[in-house]
């Protein structure tokens, strides 16, 4: 089959790898028909996440059919169900599972040992996201294993199109999820830095859920364009100062609710730490870049909210604490609980609350993956959300 | 915003002229008195070395910042320093005006190519610049987002990810 391959830094090529195949009976085979590129998959391609291996295959956010289904998954699926795979992998059974915290699945990580050895504790396996989070083939293929079949699925019912509920895999769920963290209140004014993708979908799930007031903060004037669509005041930081407007539209208060829809490759030309972290990144002395977490811990209104779906990857330098501490912040991150949310949202898109597909800027065959990588990273032509097409 | 291309042979050839930055500014930094003696410059070392601090900044400015093109001029600046700092030396006082001579042809050869490269990081930005996309029309929502404030307040929120009553910022109930 032809799948999007790894092969170093911003080295992506239109391979021929060997089909997958049922190894385990909770196991399924989706024919994948569409897939997207994730914001989190560019930290791959710029290599700033590690345990990425050449060959690896990429891709955590696909939906498709199934063409094969394991005997133990049998009760669950069956062949040609329609599925939207959850990019985080999850067993159903362990202590996390039953919590509910699926992204940290103590079960479903075939490389424990090395996840213990990094996080002290192991987190969830994800598709084509390292040999950290389980080396698993993504779904930037034709088609894809997916392990604990009967548990990792969201079946989607019929009249529905894929550009509807591809996201339900990842970045719709995870920017509701950025959002419901901040348990958002009708008086809340929520800001929010970074409108690519998640942070689309991030202030739509503010609106939802009532907040007073949404704040956009990105310097892509076609990405603050869709913000506003979107119901957001947008900010544009190379334009103007983001502590000196957030105030302004807060009475001088600060946000009660800020979310980081950046991550580890905050723009690094705009502050001075931005440029600090920048270099020392590029000397390998740090790996994620800080300055969003740092200008949300400084504007965030005491006994405020961090949320934190933006990925960060190892450590960061410089980060106020003592700010964070004596502000008395609470922080609220991690890899997204996708089935906590999908049959609600599900529901919601099928009622017409919401249609995920708006954001999608460029439709192309899989085999134009790797210039779309390209482009996606380097925001040209547009470029918001990339849906691929095997 | 700036465009640039990671990956173009303008770009490639920046990140290149960085690399050579942070090289031969170290060796400034830690050759500074040997350099100062072979051009006859021996009470300009403390010069020297600063100007190796220089290089080192501007070189991790070209690997590691988005738009080359600024920290290209700042190479382009640099060079014309060095370039006057060594015709001051380049005189007939000098025992070693030929290794003058040496350098200022190397730093003439690396300014032409500063030159080239900004030159052509400018051309690429000139050439590619398209007015930005308007996507004012995609709200993804099927009435003004104002209708549909609170349209999902019902959501299930799990209690995991409430906030504890005394955090919350609703009016203080009378």
């Amino acid at each position: 089959m032809k799948a999007l391959v790894w092969h170093g830094t911003a080295d992506v090529r239109y391979d021929t790898v060997p089909d997958p195949e049922i190894e385990q009976p909770r196991d399924a085979i989706v024919k994948v028909t569409s897939c997207a590129i994730c914001g989190s998959d560019l930290h791959l391609y710029d290599h700033f996440m590690p345990g990425m291996e050449k060959g690896d295959i990429l891709g955590h956010e696909f939906m498709g059919e199934v063409v094969d289904v394991g005997a133990e998954a049998k009760s669950a699926l069956k062949v040609g169900d329609r599925v939207v795979v959850p990019f985080t992998i999850w067993c159903g059974e362990c202590d996390q599972c039953r919590r509910g915290n699926y992204s940290v699945c103590e079960r479903s990580n075939r490389n424990k040992a090395m996840a213990d050895k990094l996080f002290g504790h192991t987190t969830a396996g994800l598709f084509g996201y390292t040999h950290l989070t389980g080396g698993y083939a993504g779904g930037q293929a034709e088609y894809v294993r997916v392990p604990f079949a009967d548990r990792t699925h969201v079946k989607i019912p019929d009249g529905l199109t894929d550009e509807q509920v591809l996201f339900l895999g990842d970045i719709f769920p995870t920017g509701w999820q950025a959002a419901a963290q901040c348990d958002i209140q009708p008086t809340d004014t929520v800001a929010i830095w970074g409108c690519g993708p998640v942070g689309q979908m991030t202030i739509r799930s503010a609106i939802l859920l009532g907040a007073k007031q949404v704040i956009a903060i990105d310097r892509v004037p076609e990405r603050l364009s869709m913000a506003k669509a979107g119901g957001a005041i947008t900010i544009n930081f190379e334009e103007e100062s983001v502590v000196e407007r957030l105030n302004e539209l807060t009475g001088g208060k600060g946000p009660e609710k800020c979310i980081d829809a950046v991550g580890m490759e905050a723009h690094a030309t705009a502050t001075l730490d931005s440029m600090y972290d920048r270099a020392k990144q590029a000397l390998a002395l740090e790996s994620d870049r800080a300055h969003v977490l740092r200008e949300m811990m400084y504007v965030c209104r005491p006994a405020g909210t961090l949320s934190i779906p933006g990925v960060y990857g190892g450590l960061i330098d410089k980060v106020p604490f003592g700010m964070s501490m004596n502000k008395g912040l609470t922080w609220r991150m991690g890899q997204t609980h996708v089935n906590r949310w999908t049959d609600d949202l599900l529901r919601r898109i099928q009622e017409g609350q919401i249609d995920p597909s708006f954001v999608i800027t460029h439709s192309v065959g899989l085999a134009d993956g790797p210039g779309m990588y390209q482009t996606f990273r380097d925001k040209r032509d547009g470029c918001i959300k990339v849906v691929l097409k095997p | 915003m700036a465009y640039y291309r990671r990956n173009s042979s303008a770009d490639r050839m920046a990140r290149g002229l960085g690399w050579f930055s942070i090289g031969l500014g170290v060796a400034e930094l830690v050759a500074a008195r040997r350099l100062a003696r072979w051009m006859g410059m021996e009470e300009q070392a403390g010069l020297i070395r600063t100007y190796g601090a220089r290089e080192v900044a501007t070189g991790v400015g070209l690997l590691a910042m988005g738009d080359a093109r600024p920290w290209m001029w700042g190479r382009v600046a640099g060079d014309a320093l060095d370039l006057a700092t060594l015709a001051s030396a380049h005189h007939d006082g000098n025992p070693r005006r030929e290794n003058v001579a040496t350098a200022l042809g190397a730093v003439a050869a690396v300014t032409a190519l500063d030159v080239l490269c900004t030159a052509m990081l400018h051309r690429e930005e000139a050439t590619a610049w398209t007015p930005p996309r308007d996507y004012s029309d995609r709200s993804g929502l099927p009435r003004p987002p104002a209708a549909m404030r609170g349209a999902a307040k019902d959501a299930p929120i799990p209690a995991d990810m409430r906030t504890p009553d005394i955090l919350r910022f609703e009016p203080a109930e009378v």
